[in-house]
């Protein structure tokens, strides 16, 4: 070898020195938040918030400003609504009805728009063709779909799977395709470079590259299935489709029972951020932490 | 070895000869131009480029803006096609950039394991090649690091331990150390040095700092700029191990400075 003319170095264990030493200064010390921090930096303001919310709403009431419990039912009396539907058992029924139809569709979501993204991302003509009318579609509420599916499909689960396609699918492809476009190109070249051409470079270096996009795409997702399942609840609400939080609320306005609606109104909340909190929140973060894009703090 | 890149089917000829025995250098680049669409028509970067790469030499390309050193780099990298001539490599080379472009979704271990596998490296082999390959960078026990913890200098360390993963007799590094302090810059000098020595990889390095190319060369080739020609080259006799302030060092790069700004000033004048 050409090398070999090299003298051995007699300062090679100066430099391992060095270079150790070089290593420890530039390595910035990573440390976790404290508990106590956490909790008065990320749980207090929204729990202040939320109890703000409930002192208004409770003022409005005691202060007679809103006189018809028609109009607005008092806090507790939602409360009482909501535990009589826990103590006769249907709570979890009316929550259970609907997530799995979210969950369900969401999922079919996730397997259709995952090859559509990937396809309208690599495929030139698809881009041209089919990206305009994903956006359009995204930009369309899905509760424009309901009447149309109901006429087609008719009142059942199908239709309201329909729905929720409609809603998913365009956020989740279009979430992939940008992600795919904000893949920096010295990846692809460095992946070119070290082999990964093809379906290995799509594998190994743009799908993994493309991940921060397709997750935030998967919880716009969701959040496009939940609003699509409820409207298409409220609207095709049918006793034989059983009672979803969309057609408790239908049921609630039926009756004119308003602390009916407001029970619906905040369990369609809570299962929404809940989901979003346990979920896809958590998935975002470890995604973005593991790629030292999260700014700790 | 074989080469899947449509790109690179000037290697694939190379890797042939490689099975049937070492050839006798590690990169051959003949009557080499380059044209891309301008402006004004055709714009040539390359000018009739020739160049023979030893196996184990260290080559240093050297040159101004617009002298299409990292042009050539392309080429040879089976990255960007010629318009006229060939570039003939002994296999895939391997290519370093001046950016560490490690993947920050895989931690220090994976990314070198990634090439490993890429290469075809069978499962079993890859973790402890790749804990051979991270000691040899003198970066032990980095495996499960994440890039976000480590400083610039170990990352440039880690995607030198990528390359060489490769297994590749040729290694291309195009201006890898120019984003980096002095001070760090200087120490990747002797590591470069160090671990070249000890695989007997040939390495191709572009830089536009003088200084390092006398330092870390056997071989220094200066490109004249718009377009890119070889202007001189420089065998540099100074044994190794070097330092950047050696008096040797600095009176070579003394010269190839004034032919540097020699080039330069011919632009001036048109």
């Amino acid at each position: 070898m050409a090398a070999a003319d090299t003298a051995p170095r007699a300062d090679d264990g100066d430099l391992a020195g060095l270079e150790a030493g070089l290593d420890a200064l530039d390595t910035a010390p990573t440390a976790r938040i404290p508990l106590r921090r956490l909790l008065t930096e990320k749980v207090l303001p929204p729990v202040l918030a939320l109890t703000l919310v409930l002192a208004v709403w409770q003022a409005l009431v005691s202060f007679r400003i809103v006189e018809d419990p028609a109009r607005l039912p008092a806090p507790a009396d939602v409360w009482h609504v909501l535990h009589d539907a826990w103590l006769q058992g249907t709570l979890l029924g009316y929550i259970w009805t609907s997530v799995s139809r979210g969950l369900l569709g969401f999922l079919l979501a996730l397997a259709l728009g995952t090859p559509l993204g990937l396809l309208v991302a690599r495929v030139r003509f698809l881009r041209a063709a089919v990206r305009p009318v994903l956006s359009g579609l995204q930009s369309l509420p899905s509760v424009a779909w309901v009447p149309p599916a109901v006429i087609w499909l008719g009142l059942n689960n199908r239709m309201m799977y329909a729905v929720v396609l409609l809603g998913a699918v365009p956020s989740i492809a279009n979430g992939l395709v940008s992600g795919i476009d904000q893949v920096p190109p010295l990846f692809l070249r460095a992946g070119r470079t070290l082999g990964a051409t093809g379906l290995k470079g799509t594998w190994h270096i743009s799908l993994p590259a493309a991940l921060p996009g397709y997750v935030a795409g998967l919880k716009q997702g969701w959040a496009f299935s939940w609003r699509s399942l409820m409207a298409a609840e409220i609207i095709a609400s049918f006793p034989d489709l059983g009672i979803g939080l969309g057609q408790l609320l239908e049921n609630g306005r039926n009756a004119s029972d308003m602390a009916m609606v407001f029970e619906a109104i905040v369990l369609i909340l809570t299962v929404g951020v809940a989901i979003d909190l346990l979920v896809f929140s958590p998935l975002e973060r470890w995604v973005l932490r593991s790629r030292g894009l999260l700014v700790k703090g | 070895m074989t080469v899947t890149t449509p790109l690179a089917q000037a290697a694939t000829t190379a890797a042939a000869t490689a099975h049937t025995g070492a050839t006798a250098w590690a990169a051959r680049i003949e009557h080499v131009s380059k044209s891309f669409p301008g402006p004004a028509g055709q714009q040539l970067v390359l000018d009739d480029i020739s160049l023979d790469i030893a196996p184990g030499e260290f080559i240093t390309l050297l040159g101004a803006s617009g002298c299409g050193k990292s042009t050539l780099l392309n080429l040879v990298a089976g990255l960007d096609r010629p318009t006229a001539g060939s570039v003939t490599t002994d296999g895939r080379p391997a290519l370093m950039f001046q950016e560490h472009a490690l993947f920050p979704w895989l931690t220090a271990g994976r990314n070198i394991e990634l090439a490993l596998r890429l290469r075809g490296v069978p499962r079993g082999r890859r973790r402890e090649r790749a804990e051979e390959l991270l000691e040899l960078v003198r970066l032990k026990g980095a495996h499960g690091k994440r890039l976000h913890e480590l400083s610039g200098g170990m990352r440039q360390r880690v995607a030198l331990a990528r390359a060489l993963a490769q297994d590749s007799r040729l290694l291309l590094m195009d201006e890898p150390f120019a984003a980096l302090d002095a001070i760090t810059r200087d120490v990747l000098h002797d590591e470069l040095t160090r671990v070249w020595a000890e695989t007997g990889v040939c390495v191709l390095f572009v830089t536009h700092n003088v200084r390092e190319a006398v330092r870390l060369a056997q071989r220094v080739v200066l490109l004249s700029s718009r377009p890119g020609r070889i202007a001189r080259q420089w065998t540099v006799g100074i044994p190794q191990p070097r330092r950047i302030e050696d008096a040797a060092v600095a009176e070579l790069s003394v010269e190839i400075t004034e032919e540097l700004r020699g080039e330069i000033r011919r632009h001036g004048r048109r």
